[in-house]
Order: structure tokens, then sequence, then C-alpha cells
């Protein structure tokens, strides 16, 4: 094994580690910001670790003509959201994962846990569980695209659909100013804000009936499945705000000929990245109102738009 | 005088931003925060005549700027303003408006000015030649603005938004148009401004309402 190879396995394992681990203390910093935002006293920001804790302890209970789908639909979730997290650039650009997929095959592996989900909310036969897969299946259909094209942007000005080598080439160039990367920043953000089921779109912290879709999908699920499920959107939204990262601030992350120390360098600014976007994020969901359910085209159609338009100055201006 | 290749950043950025407030403006179904995007708009555009007269040496530019400044940011808006409240048409919306459609529409049109501008901005030897097409574009959208819209405060502002956008095709391409032409276009759209705010008040006592769907109805039966 070379020496450059040990700095690559060890950014490998640390950044699925600390995915895993700090996706509940985002999801927890989140809620805390838009607690103090909203005037509320703030939960504590390791509520999200003992709610899985919990969870874990339960027994869990199935309905009776559950098939296999709705057992598997949990860890299919879990392990593509893991997975995106090992392909994903968070502290370093060496990532030896990052040969096997580039960036579409990881709106794939969003899509997949999607659609799984999805199915599994339809295989138990409620009408909540239905409408809530239907849903989603909505938004992601007209979100997918957009963020496709997001990438698509990213990947004309570094000339590569590996979301390692988008951010290796980002990360090293001097400062310019692409007005088109501003274009897929506003889009990325709706997309994350469609996707991960934040307030424009869905409300995360309500099982109202009718106005929910991530919440109604779940509502079947208990113990351990249900642990999973939550861990995995947690992780869901840090992966999002990895890809974020990666695209529109890539700086502070180690280039990829960047020893240990350069590493181990990244963990505070990662983090730091981490607090400014779940305050941002807090302040988004605070100062927006739910929109109606057939509002919601029209708030992804715009983003689509927002990519298109990005791609376009792009190719327009060259930069 | 600024750096060649950070000014043409910034214009390249002001024309991604002006293209940007077209698309905003082309989604907006309000028409107060119409009138304040077309301010935005206004103040991008002079921001841009700025910096290409600040890196080009074109000194009749600084006066372009100020003018814009002066009559896009400061004065119609104004005048917009004073006319929707005198109409008394603040909470007026767009209720018939498919965005996502008209959205749509915009991009093709987007693509289509890009596609036309190209070999123009070839031929052309300007710093702001490749926003070209970007001005193109703003000039189409603000045409299906108007074709969208039935509310004849935001058909002017669409006609204002053209104004912007050939303004603009104007710098790219020859570093603007000599000073007497630009003043004579600039009282123009003043004038012209006045006179449809006449225009709504007659409107208005003609059908009882800003909506220009009842032009349809004018043949005698």
């Amino acid at each position: 094994m070379s020496a450059a190879a040990i700095p690559a396995i060890l950014n490998q394992l640390l950044e699925l580690v600390l995915a895993l681990l700090a996706a509940p203390l985002f999801l927890g910093w989140v809620n805390q910001c838009r607690a103090w935002l909203q005037n509320r006293s703030a939960p504590s920001i390791w509520l999200p670790y003992r709610n899985l804790e919990k969870l874990f302890q339960k027994d869990a209970v199935i309905a009776e003509n559950a098939s296999w789908l709705f057992r598997a639909a949990p860890y299919v979730m879990f392990g593509s959201m893991a997975l995106a997290a090992a392909i994903i650039p968070s502290l370093g650009t060496a990532l030896p994962s990052a040969i096997v997929a580039d960036a579409i095959a990881l709106v794939g592996l969003f899509a997949t846990a999607r659609v799984f989900v999805s199915l599994a909310a339809m295989d138990i036969g409620t009408s909540f569980g239905t409408l809530g897969a239907r849903r989603a299946m909505m938004i992601g259909f007209l979100a997918e695209p957009a963020l496709l094209m997001v990438i698509f942007t990213a990947s004309l000005i570094s000339a590569s659909t590996s979301l390692a080598a988008i951010a290796e080439a980002l990360v090293g160039r001097e400062l310019v100013l692409y007005p088109s990367l501003g274009f897929a920043a506003v889009a990325f953000l709706l997309v994350l804000l469609a996707e991960n089921a934040r307030i424009p779109i869905d409300n995360p912290a309500t099982h109202l009936e009718l106005t929910m879709i991530h919440e109604a999908m779940l509502l079947e699920y208990s113990a351990r499945h249900l642990a999973l499920l939550e861990w995995a959107s947690a992780l869901k939204l840090f992966n999002y705000a990895a890809i974020g990262f990666a695209l529109f601030l890539p700086w502070g992350m180690a280039r990829g000929d960047a020893g240990v120390v350069e590493l181990m360098f990244g963990v505070p600014i990662l983090a730091l990245k981490l607090l400014m976007a779940g305050a941002g994020l807090a302040l988004i969901e605070t100062l927006s109102a739910k929109v109606r359910i057939f509002r919601a085209p029209e708030f992804l159609a715009t983003a689509f738009l927002l990519a298109v338009l990005g791609m376009l100055v792009h190719l327009l201006l060259g930069s | 005088m600024l750096s060649a290749a950070f000014a043409s950043q910034l214009i390249n950025l002001c024309a991604a931003v002006l293209l940007l407030l077209s698309f905003s403006m082309l989604a907006q179904r309000r028409t107060v925060a119409l009138v304040n995007l077309f301010t935005l708009q206004g103040l991008a555009l002079a921001a841009s005549t700025l910096v290409v007269a600040a890196s080009t040496g074109q000194n009749h530019l600084y006066y372009s700027a100020a003018l814009t400044f002066a009559l896009k940011v400061l004065l119609l808006p104004w005048i917009l303003h004073r006319l929707i409240r005198r109409l008394d048409v603040q909470w007026e919306t767009e209720g018939r408006l498919n965005v996502s459609v008209t959205m749509i529409v915009g991009l093709l049109v987007v693509i289509f000015a890009f596609g036309l501008a190209e070999p123009i901005s070839a031929l052309a030897t300007t710093v702001t030649r490749s926003t070209l097409g970007i001005a193109l574009g703003v000039v189409l959208l603000a045409f299906l603005m108007m074709i969208t819209r039935s509310k004849a405060v935001s058909q002017v502002v669409g006609f204002l938004a053209m104004e912007n956008g050939l303004f603009f095709a104007a710098t790219s391409a020859t570093y603007g148009m000599p000073m007497l032409i630009e003043l004579g276009i600039a009282l123009d759209v003043l004038v012209a401004v006045l006179v449809l705010g006449v225009f709504f008040f007659q409107i208005r006592e003609q059908f009882d309402s800003l909506d220009l769907q009842h032009f349809e109805s004018l043949k005698e039966k």
C-alpha cells in the first residue's frame, strides 16, 4: 500500500462515520435554531439521538398484511443514504469510493430510496400512506431533473460528473465570480427544501393529517424500522448539505494530495459550515409559510428553471 | 480603471442578475411587487452601465448610468407607485397567470435569444459582447410578460422592462447609444408613462376595471 492511499482510506472511513454520527446532531441543531427563532424554548440538541435510542429498544409492530417490501424498505433507505454519504466529499476530495459512482448515480441512489419508501407506504394499503407516497413521488419527479441540472452546471465548469472531481476543481481555482453557480445554488436550495420535506413544501414537525407528505409514509412504522427511517432522513439532509458544500462552498476541503493533518483541519471547518447551514435553514423555514400542494410544481419549476438558466448562462458567458 | 478580467466578471454578474430579475417579474403576480422588481432591474442596469463606463473609459456612459439611475430607479417607480395608490389597486394580482407554463415558455424564449445573439456577438469586439444574448432575452421576456398579463399596470411595467432590455443591448453591443438619442428615449419613456397614467384613469372610467380582457368585448353587437 502506497503512502498516499492511507490518507485516502482514512478520509473515506472518517467521512462515513462522521456523516452517520453527525446527521442526527445536525437535525437537532436545525430544530434548536428553529425553536429559538420561533420564541419557543429549544429542545436539547441531543434529542434525535435519544429518540433513536428509544426507538431501537422497542419491539417492532408490523401490520398483518405487510409484505417483505415493508420490512426491507427501511434498510434499503438507510443503505442508500449511507452509500450516498460515502460518495459525497465532505472533508477531503480523495475518496476511493468516488470512482465507483458519480453524481448521476448519486441522484439514482436518492431515487431508489424514494421509490422503496413510497412502495412500502402503499404496501399496507392505508389511505394516508398512499396519499403520502403519491405526493412524495410527485415532488420527487419534479425535483430530480432540477437536481440533475444543478449538478450538470457544476460539471460543465469542472468537466467531470464525479462530485469529488468537481469539488477538487472548484477548491483549487482562484476566486472567480460564477453567475451560473449562483443560479445553481439558489436552485439547489429549493430542491433541498423540497426533497427533505422542509417547510415551504412539507412540515417536518407535524402529524397533521392532510398536509403531511414525508410523515404520512412513516405512519405505519415503529421501533427499529422507524428509527432507521428517521436516521436515514437525517442522513439525507446531511447529504444534501454536504453536496451543497462540495458544489458551492468547497473552501477548506482537503485537496487530493493532502495529508492527514489537512484532513483533520477539515473537521472543524465542516462543523462551522454545518452550523451556518443549519441556522440558515431554520431561518428560511421560519420566514416562509407552507405552500399548498398545488403550488409545489410552481416551486420546483422555478428550481428547474434556475438550474437550466445557470447552465445557459455558463454556456453563453463562459463563467 | 478596473482590470479587464474583473470588469468582465462584474458585467457578466450584472447581466445574470438582470436575467434573473426578468424571470422573477415574469413569475410575479402582485402588481406592487412587480414595480419593486422593476426598480431593482433599473438598479442592476445602472450598475452594469457604471462598470462598463469604468472599465472602458467611455465618459458618456457615466452620464447614461446616472440618467438610468435617476429615471428608472427613482422617478418611474415613484410615478408608478403613486399611480397604483391613486388608482387604489395596491392589492391587485394576476389571478389567471399560470406561472409554471409561463416560465417554461420563458426558458425557450431565452434559449432562442441566446442562439440568435451568438453570431452577432462573435462579430462584436466590445468586452460586453457575450451579454448581448442576455439583453435580447430580457427584451423577449418583457414581450412575453406583456402578452401574458391582463392588468394595465403590469403591461406598462412590461413595456418599461423591454426598454431596459434594449438599453442593455445597446450598452453591450456598442457601448451605448449617442447621448442625444439616449436623452430622447428617456424623455419618450417618461412621457409614455405619464400618458399611460392618464389612460389608466380613462380605462377605469369606461370599464370600471383595469383588466384589459374587457377590451375584447368592445365590438358592437
